[in-house]
C-alpha cells in the first residue's frame, strides 16, 4: 500500500503474543459445537433486526456516503482537528493528556487514579482500555477497575476475553452465566443469590444487585468514547443498560481514553452517526440511552475532568492511503455479524480485541504483519464482500484484505506458494509442457482413483480446509485425441 | 518532543498527501427522514416510544397533574424526588399519592437509592426513534436524578417532538451559553447480553412513563 511518513506500529501486548495463527485457532473453535450453536443464534438475530431496521431508512445509502465523508474529513484534517478538540476540552474545563502508546496511557490514568488515593474504579465498556489492556495494568498497580457492562462482567469474571465488539459474551450461554456468577460473585463483592436460575431478567438482577454498590461508592469512573466533537469538545457515549451513565456521573473524576480516530469535526456530524450506529450496530432506531458531556459541568456529574488523546498505531494506519480508511470504524459490529467465517469461528480466533472483518484489516495495519497471527489474519476470509455491504461507513474491507495479502507475500518471499504460482506459469507458457504435465496429471489420477484428496504435501494451508476434485484420468487433449481426433497430437 | 507535539507531527506526517483545507468539503450534508405532517410526527413518536416498551400516556393541558399521580401510584411508588424546577402543579399531584423529597433533600446516591420514581419535564423528542432527550435545566435536574430511582415518569410537550435526528441534534447545538450534558433516552434501561434475550432494566429505570402533552385544541 502507498504511504508517506508511517508513525510507529503499535506494540503486540503480551497477551496476544504467540498466539496461534488464525487458521489454527480457527480449528479449535470449529469443534467447540457448544460455541458454533451459540454464535450462529446470535449473529443471525442480529442480522436480521439489523436488516428491518436499515430498510426503514430509504435514505440509507445516503447516509452511509454522509458518514463516510464526515470522518473522512476529521482524518484527512487530523492534526487540525485535534488541535481544535484540545483547545474546546481545555475552554470547558477538562485536563487533555496525549499518549503516545499503550504504556503511555496507562501510566497517564494510573498517575490520575493514584492520586485520588482510591484502589478501585468502575468502567464503562470500552474497546480502547481493552486494547491498551488498562485493567492489567491497574491490578498489577494494586488498582481493581471493575467492569460494568452485564456482558464483560461476565467476561471478567469468567476469567475469560471477549469474543465480539458489541456483545463480548456472546459465546457463552446462560446455563454458563449462572455458573460463573454463582462461581465468582462472592470473590469480589456482593454474592450471587443462592436461588439464581438461569433466566435471563434472574442473572440481569444479580448484576444489578452486584454492581450497584461499586457504582455507589465509586471515586473514579473509567470510560472511552464513541465520538469526540471537535468543535464543541463533547464526547458521546452509547450505551443500553445505564451502567454508561452510571460510571460517567457518579464518581467525582473521570478519565476517557480517546483513541484519535474518534474525533468528528463538528455537532452537525453527530447526526448522520447517531443514525447509523444504532441500526447498524444492535438493530435498533436507537440505543436506549446516549450520554454527551462537555468537560465539567459546575453541580453535575464529575467535577475532574480527563481526556487521555491516543496514538498507539493509529498514525501509522493514517499514513496509508488505501488503508487508512479502517480507521472510520465506529465499532457497530455490523461486519462480525455477517461475516460467515466469523459466524464459525468467534471472536477469540483473531488474536486481538479486535475481531471479525474489521480486526483482520485493522490489527495487521495497527502491528504489523510480522507475527504469524498478523500475517495470518489478511487471509481469514472469504472475500465475500457481505463486510463491505453492511458497513455503515463503507470501509472497502475486501479491497483492503486483498492488499494486505500482497504486502505479506510480499515481504515473506520465496515461499511454497509463491515456488508452486511461478512452476504453473512455467508449465502454462509452453503447450508441450502442458501437455506433459497432463500426462502426469492422467497418471496420477489413475493411481489415486475415486479416493478424495485431502491434503498436498507441501500445500497444507491450502487444502486442509478444502478436499480436492478426483483428479481425471485423462486430460480434455487426450479426450479429444481419443474420441475425436487421428491426428490431434 | 512532548508526547502532544510528536503525535501532531506524526499525524502532520501521515496526511502530507491532503492538499486540501479543513472545511473545504463545505456545509455538513443532511439526510432528513421527511415527515407527511405534524400529527404523523407525533403518531410516530408516540409508536416508536412505545415500541421500546416504555408506557405513552397521552393528555390534554389540563391533564397533566393527574397523568403524573396515576403513573406513581399505578407503579407503587412510596417515595418520588423531583428537580427544583419541576411544575408546582405536577409536585403537587405527585403529593397526592407519594412522600416527595427535592432534589437537595436527596443529596447522597445511597439516599437516591432508596427513592422509588422521580418525575422530570424534557427537552426534546424524537419520533423516528422514539427517543426522548433530556439537557437537565432545572426542571430536569442532575443527570444521576433520572438514574437511580426505578421508575422515571417524564413530561413531554408536543411542540417539543421534531421528527428525526438531524433535526434534535441542529435544536440542541450549544449555544454561546456554553454546553449542557445530554441524556437521550429510548426507553427503559435494557439488555440483551445473554443470549441475545431482551431484558428490561439492568442499571437504569426499569419503568419509564413518557406524558405526552398535547394542545387542547390539538
Amino acid at each position: 500500500m502507498s504511504t508517506t511518513t508511517p508513525g510507529p506500529l503499535q506494540q503486540t501486548s503480551a497477551t496476544f503474543v504467540g498466539m496461534p495463527t488464525f487458521p489454527q485457532a480457527a480449528r479449535a473453535a470449529l469443534a467447540n459445537t457448544q460455541q458454533r450453536k451459540n454464535l450462529r443464534h446470535a449473529t443471525h438475530t442480529i442480522r436480521g433486526k439489523r436488516e428491518r431496521v436499515v430498510a426503514e431508512v430509504p435514505e440509507w445509502e445516503a447516509l452511509r456516503v454522509a458518514g463516510a465523508e464526515a470522518k473522512d474529513e476529521a482524518l484527512t484534517h487530523l492534526g487540525d482537528y485535534l488541535e481544535q478538540l484540545e483547545a474546546s476540552l481545555t475552554s470547558n474545563g477538562a485536563t487533555v493528556h496525549w499518549a503516545r502508546d499503550a504504556q503511555e496511557a496507562n501510566r497517564i490514568v494510573l498517575d490520575i487514579v493514584r492520586s485520588k488515593e482510591v484502589d478501585e474504579v468502575v468502567k464503562v465498556k470500552s474497546m480502547v482500555t481493552q486494547e491498551i489492556e488498562l485493567n492489567e495494568a491497574l491490578e498489577a498497580a494494586g488498582i481493581h477497575a471493575w467492569e460494568t457492562d452485564l456482558a464483560e462482567l461476565i467476561v471478567q469474571l469468567g476469567h475469560d476475553r471477549p469474543s465480539h465488539i458489541l456483545v463480548p459474551a456472546i459465546h457463552r450461554n446462560r446455563s454458563e452465566i449462572r455458573e460463573i456468577f454463582l462461581r465468582e460473585m462472592g470473590t469480589v463483592g456482593r454474592p450471587a443469590p443462592d436461588d439464581l436460575t438461569d433466566d435471563p431478567a434472574r442473572l440481569a438482577e444479580a448484576a444489578r444487585l452486584h454492581l450497584r454498590e461499586k457504582f455507589l461508592r465509586a471515586k473514579v469512573g473509567v470510560s472511552g468514547a464513541n465520538f469526540a466533537v471537535a468543535d464543541t469538545g463533547t464526547l458521546v457515549v452509547v450505551e443500553s443498560e445505564g451502567n454508561g451513565r452510571m460510571c460517567l456521573t457518579l464518581p467525582e473524576t473521570l478519565i476517557s481514553v480517546v483513541g484519535i480516530e474518534k474525533v468528528i469535526p463538528s455537532w452537525e456530524d453527530l447526526a448522520p452517526m447517531l443514525q447509523l450506529l444504532p441500526r447498524s450496530s444492535t438493530g435498533e432506531r436507537m440505543n436506549p440511552y446516549t450520554t454527551m458531556w462537555t468537560g465539567v459541568h459546575e453541580g453535575d456529574g464529575p467535577q475532574e475532568v480527563h481526556v487521555v488523546l491516543l496514538d498507539n498505531g493509529r498514525s501509522h494506519v493514517l499514513a496509508d492511503r488505501v488503508g487508512r480508511q479502517a480507521l472510520r470504524c465506529i465499532r457497530c459490529s455490523a461486519c462480525l455479524n455477517v461475516c460467515p467465517v466469523y459466524e464459525r469461528t468467534g471472536g477469540h480466533a483473531y488474536g486481538s480485541v479486535y475481531p471479525g472483518p474489521i480486526g483482520a484489516v485493522l490489527n495487521p495495519q495497527l502491528r504489523g504483519t510480522a507475527s504469524t497471527i498478523d500475517k495470518s489474519l489478511p487471509y481469514a476470509s472469504s472475500l465475500c464482500g457481505a463486510c463491505f455491504d453492511a458497513c455503515p461507513v463503507r470501509i472497502n474491507i475486501p479491497e483492503l484484505l486483498v492488499e494486505l495479502r500482497g504486502q505479506v507475500v510480499e515481504q515473506e518471499g520465496r515461499t511454497a506458494e509463491s515456488a508452486a504460482m511461478r512452476a504453473a506459469a512455467w508449465v502454462l507458457s509452453d503447450p508441450k509442457r502442458l501437455a506433459g504435465a497432463q500426462k502426469a496429471a492422467a497418471t496420477a489420477g489413475r493411481v489415486v482413483g475415486t479416493r478424495t484428496v485431502r491434503s498436498v504435501p507441501g500445500l497444507g494451508a491450502w487444502t486442509n480446509a478444502r478436499d480436492l476434485p478426483t483428479l481425471p484420468t485423462e486430460s480434455f487433449r487426450q479426450w479429444w485425441a481419443r474420441e475425436r481426433g487421428e491426428d490431434d497430437r | 518532543m512532548s508526547a502532544r507535539d510528536e503525535i501532531l507531527a506524526r499525524v502532520r506526517g501521515a496526511t502530507s498527501d491532503i492538499d486540501t483545507t479543513p472545511d473545504d468539503r463545505g456545509p455538513v450534508v443532511v439526510v432528513d427522514e421527511t415527515s407527511p405532517g405534524e400529527a404523523e410526527t407525533l403518531e410516530l413518536f408516540a409508536e416508536n416510544v412505545a415500541d421500546y416498551r416504555a408506557q405513552v400516556v397521552r393528555v390534554g393541558p389540563s391533564g397533566v397533574a393527574a397523568a403524573v399521580a396515576g403513573a406513581l401510584s399505578d407503579h407503587g411508588c412510596r417515595t418520588v424526588v423531583v428537580p427544583s424546577g419541576l411544575d408546582p402543579s405536577w409536585r403537587a399531584a405527585a403529593e397526592g399519592v407519594a412522600r416527595v423529597l427535592s432534589d437537595d433533600e436527596a443529596t447522597t446516591h445511597l439516599a437516591r437509592d432508596d427513592v422509588d420514581a422521580v418525575v422530570t419535564a424534557s427537552a426534546v423528542g424524537v419520533a423516528t426513534t422514539g427517543t426522548i432527550v433530556l439537557d437537565h435545566r432545572p426542571d430536569q435536574g442532575r443527570r444521576e436524578l433520572t438514574l437511580v430511582p426505578d421508575t422515571h415518569v417524564c413530561v413531554i410537550r408536543a411542540d417539543q417532538v421534531v421528527h428525526d435526528v438531524p433535526e434534535s441534534v441542529a435544536r440542541l447545538r450549544p449555544g454561546p451559553e456554553g454546553a449542557r450534558p445530554l441524556t437521550w433516552i429510548s426507553g427503559p434501561s435494557a439488555t440483551s447480553d445473554i443470549e441475545l434475550e431482551r431484558v428490561e432494566g439492568v442499571h437504569g429505570p426499569r419503568t419509564l412513563v413518557v406524558v405526552l402533552v398535547e394542545s387542547a385544541n390539538g
